[in-house]
């Protein structure tokens, strides 16, 4: 299936979980934040939150800036 | 809020002993915050002349963006900040509409663990002026989502009332816009605003140097936030100093209480024929 990860179109297996796409992006596991379209994901919920076709994720995380 | 205005009141008043000292802190929703120097982190050309500008300011509170991680982000400045002891206070920078911001604040609570925010809802690049329709309206939004809320606001007296009655915890007027360093453009604006607040009063953004930093808190301001007139000066390290030093020296004649402007001379020896 294809998702939009942080603006990019990316191939996954059905049912991948937001923990997996967060590990595929090689983003620390501290610091960051989910949000799937438009929603943000509390990091209990990401093993478990599978992903479906067309998906918009956003993956943030703090940066010097303000 | 009535401790920060009789605070305040006393501040008119004329000096108290112990609003000179140790006691003289700033608490924004319930929160005590050990510096009135709030410093941001952008424009810093590395970590290591951050860290020694944040060291220099000895802020106790530090903003931060967020962005996509594989923007060239990484954990590197809030790691830190933890390091410092400085508390997180993230921001909602590139937010144009209140849905935007709303939805960056609920991912940097989710992120960093905190339920501070600075709320920033910008109406177009060339002035990063703040947008006071989506502002009081994201506002709102968070204040019910549990948030402090801390908005980065035009010098405008009336919608700093607004956000006030909205619930926020401290208003942030700018003294001019961001990282111009045009100082306080209108004192008289950010005099009233000081005058009304039952929330403390934040400037936030256009100061370029110490002297500045000094005028707002003798404004009456409670607090100064301000990034880059140190990342970006000739040495980061020592404008970090200058601006402690600065707002320290406000903050006390403040509560010093100044004289009155005369018109004419007043001699400040005795005259000759006084014995």
């Amino acid at each position: 299936m294809r998702i939009r990860v942080n603006g990019e179109s990316r191939s996954f297996d059905d049912g991948t979980t937001v923990a997996e796409v967060i590990t595929a992006l090689g983003a620390p596991k501290s610091g960051v934040a989910v949000a799937v379209d438009g929603e943000v994901v509390p990091r209990a919920d990401w093993p478990l939150l599978r992903l479906t076709q067309g998906a918009t994720v956003e993956v943030l995380t703090a940066v010097q800036g303000g | 809020m009535s401790e920060h205005r009789s605070e305040r009141q006393r501040a008119r008043s004329g000096a108290s002993p112990e609003s000179t000292g140790v006691d003289d802190v700033l608490v924004i929703g319930g929160r005590k915050i050990a510096s009135r120097l709030v410093m941001g982190t952008g424009g810093a050309a590395n970590l290591a002349v951050l860290e020694r500008a944040l060291v220099a300011s000895e802020t106790a509170l530090t903003t931060v963006a967020m962005r996509r991680v594989d923007a060239g982000g990484g954990p590197g400045v809030l790691e830190l900040l933890r390091r410092l002891g400085i508390e997180v206070l993230p921001n909602t920078a590139g937010c144009r509409t209140a849905a935007e911001a709303v939805l960056t604040a609920r991912l940097a609570r989710e992120a960093l663990d905190t339920d501070l925010v600075k709320l920033e809802v910008i109406a177009d690049e060339r002035t990063l002026l703040p947008d006071p329709i989506e502002l009081l309206e994201a506002a709102e939004q968070l204040v019910a989502d549990g948030f402090t809320v801390l908005p980065y606001t035009n010098d405008d007296p009336v919608l700093a009332r607004k956000l006030e009655q909205a619930g926020c915890a401290a208003v942030m007027p700018l003294g001019s816009p961001i990282g111009t360093g045009l100082g306080i453009r209108n004192p008289h604006n950010i005099a009233m605003i000081v005058e009304a607040a039952g929330v403390p009063v934040v400037l936030d953004a256009g100061i370029g140097t110490a002297s500045e930093a000094a005028q707002a808190m003798e404004l009456g301001c409670d607090a100064v936030l301000l990034a880059t007139a140190v990342t970006r000066a000739a040495d980061p390290e020592r404008m970090a100093h200058a601006m402690r030093l600065g707002v320290a020296a406000g903050r006390a004649a403040r509560l010093a209480g100044r004289i009155p402007r005369r018109y004419w001379a007043q001699a400040s020896s005795p005259a000759l024929d006084e014995s």
